[in-house]
């Protein structure tokens, strides 16, 4: 129906945003990929030359390479399931009639609006501070120790943290959902004698598998590069107990200053984003309507 | 016909709903009360949820702090600045997608958004050395060009999924009547198309205001957000509670209302689409 001159000038239209986006992945990768493969410390910048796999190798033989590797697929693997089995529940909750619904969005998706440094920071000094903060008088008050939560549970406490923030864009989401699920067939199932988790099991949850795969999909997606609230908190310790993937890279290429490995390390980290990627686009791909 | 709500039920499921609601946002309202005490009450054992000595002395103070309001601006600048270049660039694109699309247009979609996909650490090094190079690290536009870059996508998509709900038929409606391009452009499709445009603006701005991974390695002191900012104020052993409290405070509030007027359109630009 379009005309050849609608065409091209569609494709005109398009062609910034495709450029620019094609040239700001490709040329930064390339350019990774060749730092990868040299000696090239910004410390000592007349010593450069070409290393084989010696950054790779270095990156695998370190000893905090499969932690932080552990440590980003816990952080993303536990933010999920906290945040939808919570979201499902809140989601739940929400949609029941209660009075002054549309106060209680407002003051559920508030986290999902503050800034990872001062969600991360709140935390760090208001609650999980050993001295001063919340938890350790609510400790002192039943007569116990107050927990050393950054120090102790580094991990734990950072994968607290960062549910937290995203238990508001799930709850949404599923709530979204849930308005969506007709009232009639909930009320038939009742009149029926289905009970509250029967109608749960087979009428709600399999409306909301669509708007769960999204929420996967695109938590994962943002959590795979959570960096500001480790930065905050604990700045990947104590020791390396709490670096992550993009941490460990970034102590590499700002502290070390060892371009060359922290390239490396930016390899990698593409290889592993690429095999999430791959199973997210084939779920993504079937739940978007493009 | 309504299901039996009984009145004792309602109650219940009220007070269970804001109970968890309340819980959900007491970190932030913490953060606020702490932030209207004094250093001195902010700390105290046991924590006082309300204080005699009510001050608006925190805010007073970390405005006053010659830096804070270069941050702060910073934010604007570069949040703002993103957005609108993102805007300019992405609504073209879109617009031809939703209204010409063509055999690809679907794989293209999709390529973009695996663009995300690419960890950023990925491409900060490169990033890094080319802006110390050529000059733009620290500094607002090199932030700006580079959270553009990051939100694109989602830029496309959302307003892709936006101008995709306005019927071709209005527009070959206008078209029968007369109407030249620039009058369809202007009159028809415009009106139609604001209000999607202003979403996609409202949760871009949101994006780039929370940044926080570009704006702490491309920024030292100059351009530094105020994301940047927090996150290297160490408030020395709980000494400055109520002023970490009023500036985490400041930081957070133009965000938190605009998106508490966004939360809408929320749902669906960060689903691309999938949820509505």
């Amino acid at each position: 129906m379009s005309t050849q001159s609608s065409r091209a000038a569609a494709r005109l239209m398009v062609a910034p945003s495709v450029i620019l986006l094609f040239v700001w992945m490709i040329v930064p990768l390339a350019m990774t990929l060749y730092f990868s493969f040299r000696l090239y410390r910004l410390l000592s910048p007349d010593r450069t030359g070409w290393v084989g796999f010696n950054n790779y190798t270095w990156f695998f033989r370190a000893p905090d390479f499969w932690l932080a590797m552990v440590n980003t697929l816990a952080l993303v693997g536990g933010v999920l399931i906290i945040t939808v089995i919570l979201g499902v529940l809140v989601a739940l909750l929400i949609d029941q009639p209660v009075k002054g619904q549309g106060y209680l969005r407002i003051l559920v998706i508030a986290p999902f609006f503050v800034m990872p440094p001062v969600a991360a920071s709140i935390w760090e000094n208001l609650f999980m501070h050993p001295q001063n903060g919340l938890f350790a008088a609510i400790a002192q008050g039943f007569g116990a120790q107050p927990i050393l939560f950054l120090e102790n549970y580094p991990m734990p406490s950072v994968i607290g943290i960062v549910a937290w923030e995203w238990l508001p864009f799930a709850t949404l989401i599923l709530l979204t959902a849930l308005q969506s699920l007709s009232s009639e067939q909930l009320e038939a199932a009742e009149m029926d004698g289905a009970s509250a988790f029967s109608r749960f099991r087979y009428i709600i949850l399999p409306h909301m598998t669509r708007a769960i795969t999204v929420v996967i999909l695109i938590e994962t997606i943002f959590l795979l590069g959570i960096f500001g609230e480790i930065y905050t908190t604990t700045q990947g310790g104590p020791g390396s107990a709490s670096t992550t993937l993009p941490y460990m890279i970034f102590k590499q290429a700002i502290v070390a200053k060892d371009i060359g490995r922290a390239a490396a390390g930016g390899i990698i980290a593409v290889i592993l984003a690429n095999i999430v990627a791959y199973f997210l686009m084939r779920g993504i791909g079937r739940n978007l309507d493009a | 016909m309504a299901r039996a709500v009984t009145p004792a039920r309602t109650w219940m499921m009220t007070i269970a709903a804001w109970s968890v609601a309340l819980l959900i946002f007491f970190p932030v309202l913490w953060m606020i009360l702490t932030s209207f005490k004094t250093e001195a009450s902010a700390v105290a054992s046991p924590p006082q949820l309300f204080t005699a000595d009510w001050t608006t002395a925190n805010y007073a103070e970390v405005w006053a702090r010659s830096d804070y309001p270069r941050f702060f601006w910073n934010s604007v600048v570069i949040s703002v600045g993103s957005t609108l270049l993102g805007l300019i660039i992405a609504i073209p694109a879109a617009w031809s997608m939703a209204f010409v699309p063509g055999r690809k247009t679907k794989d293209l979609l999709m390529w973009m958004l695996s663009t995300k996909m690419m960890p950023a650490v990925a491409v900060m090094i490169p990033l890094y050395l080319v802006f110390q190079r050529i000059g733009l690290f620290d500094t607002k536009t090199g932030l700006v060009l580079a959270l553009m870059l990051m939100n694109l996508p989602i830029i496309v998509w959302m307003l892709y999924t936006y101008f995709k709900e306005i019927p071709g038929e209005i527009l070959e409606a206008a078209r029968m009547d007369g109407a030249s391009l620039w009058n369809e452009v202007l009159y028809v499709l415009t009106p139609m198309a604001v209000p999607g445009i202003a979403s996609t603006m409202l949760l871009n701005i949101i994006l780039a205001w929370n940044e926080a991974f570009w704006t702490i390695t491309l920024t030292t002191t100059k351009a530094a957000p105020l994301s940047a900012f927090i996150a290297s104020f160490s408030a020395p052993q709980g000494l400055f509670y109520a002023k970490l409290s009023a500036a985490s405070t400041m930081a957070i509030l133009p965000i938190l209302i605009l998106g508490w007027f966004s939360q809408k359109q929320l749902v669906r630009g960060l689903t691309f689409g999938a949820v509505k």
